[in-house]
């Protein structure tokens, strides 16, 4: 089986590395790149714990290889606060709205508000809810999750 | 929905009580935590099982050749490898004395059941661990298996040789003559037999263990709701001292009583390491944990109630019976009893019966799963329901005529169950006011005019949380004060999701009179933390402000003593707060925490005589009473579409009595988790087999979880009576699931009145449901 070179932004910074062609981003991420905050829930596209962004698209790193991202740019849940570790608006609608227990679901669900209000600035509930459904928590019952996403959706039009 | 955190961080005051934001977040949020996965040890290994894809088959031979000749593939461990290692296999909740079921790590002789675990691989890493798995060739004989638990008694089939009609034991007794002579003269003897399909507490975080074997020293990195209790497990199976064993946890995704104790697998593993050279991690995906990390809530109850003529309850038996599969954790015959005692529940009853039997099946084994007895309420409630209708007595009514009232309390029902402080009345018509259920039977007659189905349900429950019995009934606290005025406390930790570290920072602070943010708490680590039995049972608000309130006390009466002794006043003078002491009414006599800190570790010779020097203490909190009652009443609305089957909920009402709350944030986050959970379990959560014994449920395509599309907005209610306990604080962390299904079940039963339709099995489907309508058709 042989390696293969690859060539990727991860958060904003050139990481290059020889990975086995069935290597999934997700494992790629986690061991090679030391960014445990994308989690796997399922391994098979379904729970949307390990959800990334790539080239700004919330995908599911489970279902791609590492070198799908060849030359392409992803951001995990680590690249989404401040500089200073100081939470994003959406990190902090999720702390203010209890819309985490466990933590487990949550850099799955942060990940996907943050391109779905990006693309969104101005959704209705029906349209929060549609957005998240893809993304499975076991702990919340997605009340907070739900109050999150509202409160960050309404603090971005004000 | 949830209102906003109030921005409390730092601030002073009195946090207990409060939605302060909760410590976990910030990593939690930032992707910063760390779970079992996170973990990783210098040259450490992976490990992967084989599994039995028969439900019941004969093992011959294992052949790993070709797997060890697999580049990176450390072992291949047989049972022959790793069960003679086992010098004991029992959980300290139960004791030793118990009549266990089988525990073997591995399976030997005969594997009994689809993903029963047959050879542990341990490989570099994972990719190779799994490839090995494909190449270990098992000789494996199948056998007729006993897939379903009803035909138990009957079969040829044994799971286990030495139970006799695939009995693993039952408690109580038939239903006693004078008991049968009640329900035959009542005016209403209703019997029915209600059957709950098997489903499962699914955390997000699938289960996981590190193990490193120092060559006397095991350290252990463990996914868990009891760190303290995986360490004894681990130390009595290997047969090594407790103190040789230290289990780690910071961050465990979600357990519900799936991580309560150690398994066959963490065994495996732990005797794995002992005979390796290295850390190994394990891991297990998704298909094993659908596949065989339990099963939960396969029962059913044939149920027996009489009424008067006015619907009053005149006696109730419930002859239960649970799958427990092949290998239950723990042993599930003593933990049964609590369905039949608690089966008359919050009401009026004179005469009670029940027995219950646990049969095994050769499917995924029972275990824990938050209420784990919730089967009672299942059972009652949908009685309940089934014969208000018999009788033409609303449902509401028929519950209001047998409430207990707070004058009957304290009260002890006819199997046994002492109650007292609870408000079973109180919670229910809070939460029928908040509903306007008379407003709602107006709108659901016109309704129908219309050809549209509502239907309303309920379930009021009561609930034993936080027992005092043995290994749960004590909870320690270490509280060290640091030179410089900050504080950790040390508690055994636990949490998975449950805001216990939050929790016990609010707690200390307050009783110290500290800012909140000047508190940290170090939880999970069994080499530093003091023994406790974690989170389980609903019993951690309870145990851990009591521990607490036990160490900090202690502390108190020292900071008190020396902050007179600086500010020449009397002990009695001096209050605390804002992490300083002050003569009372005099601000400007104050020193801070941080003084008092810096004299009591480096100038002990101006401490007062007596006060001894540091502030360090450890307390431990001991259970006075042998459980504190909680009690909810649940309430949902529901449309059905009865050409399609499917159910939308419309409104979704919980009104509870956990006493005061620590956090209401944290309070309402637990019963709407589980209230979810349970609304899975009524509509769509199936841990499935097929009539060969395959599991038919093993992705999330196929077991299906409630999602943000599905779940109604929750709305709370809460009534408040103290417990016993200190604080008052009652135990919420199960009652969700514990209510939600009945009240589901009893709102589509409810909608499908016109039809005649009696809901009597679970969980209620779209093809169900149209099903139920076309039969009453
Ligand atoms: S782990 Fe990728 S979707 Fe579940
Ligand atoms: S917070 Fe635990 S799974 Fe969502």
């Amino acid at each position: 089986m042989g390696e293969i070179e690859i060539e990727l932004r991860v958060n904003e910074a050139v990481t290059r590395s020889t990975v086995p062609p069935r290597l999934t981003l997700a494992d790629f991420l986690r061991e090679r790149c030391g960014l445990t905050g994308t989690h796997l829930g399922c391994e098979h596209g379904v729970c949307g714990a390990c959800t990334v962004l790539l080239d700004g698209d919330a995908v599911r790193s489970c279902l791609v290889f590492a070198v799908q991202a060849d030359g392409h740019d992803v951001t995990t849940i680590e690249g989404l606060d401040g500089p200073d570790g100081s939470l994003s608006p959406v990190q902090q609608a999720f702390r203010d709205h209890h819309g985490l227990q466990c933590g487990f679901c949550t850099p799955g669900f942060v990940v996907t508000a943050e391109a779905f209000l990006r693309d969104n600035p101005d959704p209705t509930d029906d349209q929060i809810r549609e957005a998240v459904s893809g993304n499975l928590c076991r702990c919340t019952g997605y009340q907070g999750i739900l109050a999150a996403l509202r409160a960050a959706a309404d603090a971005v039009e004000t | 929905m949830t209102p906003a955190t109030a921005g409390l961080d730092g601030a002073a005051g009195r946090y207990t009580g409060s939605r302060v934001h909760r410590v976990e977040d910030p990593r939690l949020l930032r992707g910063r935590g760390t779970f079992v996965d996170d973990v990783v040890r210098p040259r450490m290994l992976h490990a992967c099982f084989v599994r039995s894809p028969f439900a019941r088959a004969r093992l011959g031979a294992v052949d790993a050749t070709e797997a060890l000749a697999l580049p990176g593939v450390h072992a291949v461990f047989t049972a022959a490898d790793l069960n003679p290692g086992v010098h004991e296999a029992w959980y300290t909740s139960m004791g030793k004395d118990v009549p266990d079921t089988p525990r073997p790590p591995l399976a030997e002789g005969e594997a009994r059941f689809v993903g029963d675990p047959v050879a542990l691989v341990v490989a570099s890493d994972r990719y190779v661990a799994e490839d090995a798995v494909e190449l270990v060739d098992v000789d494996y004989d199948p056998l007729p298996a006993l897939v379903d638990y009803h035909d138990g008694p009957q079969a040829d089939a044994l799971v286990h040789e030495r139970y006799a009609g695939n009995v693993a034991g039952s408690l109580g007794a038939p239903c006693p003559d004078d008991l049968a002579a009640v329900f035959a003269s009542a005016a209403h003897d209703v019997s029915v037999t209600i059957h709950q399909q098997a489903y499962a507490p699914v955390p997000l975080e699938t289960r996981g263990i590190i193990v490193e074997w120092s060559g006397e020293e095991l350290t252990v990195w463990a996914a868990t709701q009891a760190p303290h209790e995986v360490r004894m497990f681990l130390a009595r199976l290997l047969g090594v001292a407790e103190h040789q064993v230290r289990v780690i946890m910071r961050d465990t995704g979600g357990a519900f009583g799936q991580k309560v104790l150690p398994m066959r697998e963490d065994m495996c593993v732990a005797l794995a390491a002992r005979l390796l050279p290295a850390p190994v991690k394990w891991i297990e995906d998704r298909r094993e944990n659908l596949m065989a990390a339990g099963m939960s809530r396969h029962e059913h109850g044939d149920l027996r109630m009489g009424f008067d003529g006015d619907g009053r309850v005149v006696g109730a038996y419930i002859d239960h019976t649970q799958d427990v599969g092949a290998y239950p954790t723990p042993w599930p015959v003593g933990t049964a009893a609590a369905v039949g005692m608690l089966f008359p529940g919050p009401y009026r009853v004179p005469r009670a019966g029940f027995r219950t039997t646990s049969v095994f099946s050769n499917t995924s084994g029972r275990t824990a799963y938050r209420g784990p007895w919730q089967f009672e309420s299942v059972a009652r409630e949908v009685l309940l329901d089934i014969a208000a209708r018999r009788m033409g007595i609303d449902p509401a009514e028929v519950r209001r005529r047998n409430l207990l009232r707070r004058d009957e309390l304290p009260c002890t029902n006819p199997n046994g169950m002492p109650y007292s402080d609870i408000s079973p009345a109180e919670t229910f018509e809070q939460a029928l006011a908040m509903l306007d259920y008379d407003a709602f039977r107006r709108q659901q007659a016109e309704a129908r005019e219309h050809g549209r189905h509502l239907g309303v349900g309920t379930c009021t429950y009561v609930e034993p949380t936080t027992t005092g019995m043995a290994y749960y009934g004590t909870e320690g606290a270490t509280i060290r004060i640091e030179p410089t005025g900050t504080v950790n406390v040390y508690v055994s930790g636990g949490s998975t999701g449950n805001s216990l570290e939050t929790a016990v920072v609010q707690l200390t602070a307050d009783a110290l009179g500290v800012d909140l943010a000047d508190v940290r708490t170090v939880q999970g680590d069994t080499a530093v933390t003091p023994f406790g039995a974690g989170t389980g049972g609903s019993r951690s608000g309870s145990m851990l402000a009591g521990a607490v309130a036990e160490t900090a006390g202690v502390l108190r009466e020292r900071i008190v003593a020396i902050a007179a002794h600086l500010l020449e006043a009397s002990p009695d003078d001096i209050e605390l707060g804002e992490s300083r002491a002050q003569v009372r009414g005099t601000p400007a006599a104050a020193v801070p925490l941080a003084k008092i800190a810096d004299v009591a570790y480096f100038a002990p010779a101006k401490l007062p005589d007596g006060v001894p020097a540091g502030l360090e203490a450890s307390g431990r909190h001991h259970a006075r009473n042998p459980m504190i009652w909680a009690n909810a009443t649940h309430v949902c609305t529901c449309e059905v579409d009865v050409t399609t089957g499917a159910v939308r909920l419309l409104r979704y009402i919980v009104s509870e009595d956990c006493g005061p709350m620590i956090n209401p944030s944290v309070v309402e986050g637990q019963i709407a988790g589980g209230t979810v959970q349970g609304i899975g379990g009524a509509l769509f959560e199936h841990l499935a087999y097929d009539e060969d014994g395959n599991p038919l449920t093993t992705t999330f395509m196929d077991y299906l979880l409630p999602t943000a599309t599905e779940v109604p907005a929750i709305e709370y209610g809460h009534v408040e009576t103290p417990g016993p306990g200190p604080g008052g604080f009652k135990g919420v962390g199960e009652g969700g699931a514990i209510g939600a299904p009945p009240a589901v079940v009893n709102a589509v039963a409810d909608a499908l009145a016109p039809f005649g339709v009696e809901i009597t099995r679970l969980p209620l489907t779209p093809a169900t449901i149209v099903e139920l309508i076309e039969g009453a058709r």
